[in-house]
């Protein structure tokens, strides 16, 4: 796993880096910090866990994206960290 | 009658714009994965576009989804991400030959088993946009029953053509005919190419009534500008709309009456002009002028 990044910083999207670590980790920025924190923090859980990903430290600037935004940011950024360079 | 008149591009990587598809007034929208999309977020679009489909309620609005050509390394990808999720159509863009549909139709045949769906269930819109497409339109159009649509793609075909986009059109005028006149032959409908300057919605309205005539059923929309606009080149006249309803009511009072043949405002009227009088009526209920005074 290398580092990388999927998304933007439009309105309604969010900018998700993910990067080697030990254990996992999430730093979750943006206005919606307290409002969804605890649910940003499970779906990034959950998808983590669905595409067996672990030792990964994921940043995510949510500019007020959907859910389903932020899962398929996750997973793009993943996918491309898993890529051979 | 589904409404078809416009349809709005949205680009597959905008998901503020993807959410907001359904509050445009389109009446349909379509996903683009390959144009709007640059080389290095195919996959970020693909991801996205497939979680809109996946858990986004746009309710009754079609929602198509373009993909990337045979031709490039994003094609399988994109089918295989999908077509499982039954948007209402995907868009096959740079058909050529029937080969193209048959390659993507076989590939879709083999997803849609896979996923436990009847095959054919994912219809295709082929795209036109080269001569040599162009000319092919009636083979592409009957390549496959799955083929629901034919749409003329302007920006590809002229630099094909090495020739300008012009105000008034008439560069398109054969290859809007071919593919019409191709799409009517196979049951089919039409879409028409994009008006790219949205800041002349004048060309774009007498273009749209231009499409109109000659019998497309929509033109896409670059712009949720356009899409009101569009829409008002497929109003019909409500003169005709209320000839419209007095041929249909003539004509069912005549097959009550057994008699073939029906006479409205002093002239005959045949079976074609009943179909023409009941498609207008369909057309003018989209914009509430049915019943109304002549």
């Amino acid at each position: 796993m290398r580092m990388a990044q999927a998304g933007t910083l439009e309105s309604a999207d969010c900018l998700v880096t993910v990067a080697p670590a030990e254990g996992f980790g999430l730093d979750y920025r943006g206005g919606n910090r307290k409002l969804f924190g605890e649910r940003t923090r499970r779906l990034v859980s959950e998808t983590l866990e669905r595409l067996e990903v672990t030792g990964v430290q994921v940043t995510i600037q949510d500019q007020g994206a959907l859910e389903l935004v932020i899962r398929a940011r996750l997973e793009t950024a993943l996918a491309r960290a898993m890529k051979e360079a | 009658m589904r409404a078809m008149r416009s349809m709005l591009y949205i680009p597959g990587n905008a998901p503020g714009m993807i959410q907001n598809a359904a509050i445009f007034g389109a009446d349909m929208v379509m996903i683009d994965l390959e144009d709007a999309v640059a080389l290095l977020e195919k996959d970020a679009a693909r991801d996205i576009a497939s979680g809109f489909l996946r858990h986004y309620d746009f309710g009754d609005l079609p929602v198509i989804v373009r993909i990337n050509g045979a031709d490039t390394p994003f094609f399988e990808a994109d089918l295989e991400a999908i077509v499982p999720l039954k948007p209402f159509a995907v868009r096959l863009p740079k058909c050529q030959d029937p080969s193209d549909v048959f390659v993507a139709d076989s590939r879709m045949t083999e997803i849609e088993k896979r996923a436990g769906l009847p095959v054919g269930t994912v219809p295709i819109h082929a795209m036109l946009e080269s001569a040599r497409g162009i000319e092919n339109a009636y083979a592409v159009a009957t390549a496959s029953t799955r083929v629901g649509a034919l749409t003329l793609g302007g920006q590809d075909l002229t630099a094909d053509m090495g020739i300008q986009k012009t105000r008034d059109g008439w560069e398109f005028f054969y290859a809007r005919s071919r593919v019409v006149m191709a799409a009517k032959a196979a049951g089919i409908d039409a879409f028409d190419t994009v008006w790219t300057d949205f800041n002349d919605p004048e060309g774009l309205f007498r273009e749209s009534r231009q499409v109109v005539e000659m019998g497309f059923t929509g033109k896409a929309a670059i712009h949720p500008s356009q899409v009101a606009i569009i829409h008002r080149a497929f109003r019909p006249d409500a003169k005709e709309v209320r000839k419209a309803e007095r041929i249909v009511a003539a004509a069912s009072e005549a097959e009550r009456q057994g008699r073939g043949v029906v006479a409205v405002d002093g002239k005959m009227v045949d079976g074609p002009i009943i179909v023409r009088a009941r498609h207008l009526i369909s057309l003018a209920s989209l914009y509430g002028m049915e019943g109304g005074e002549a």
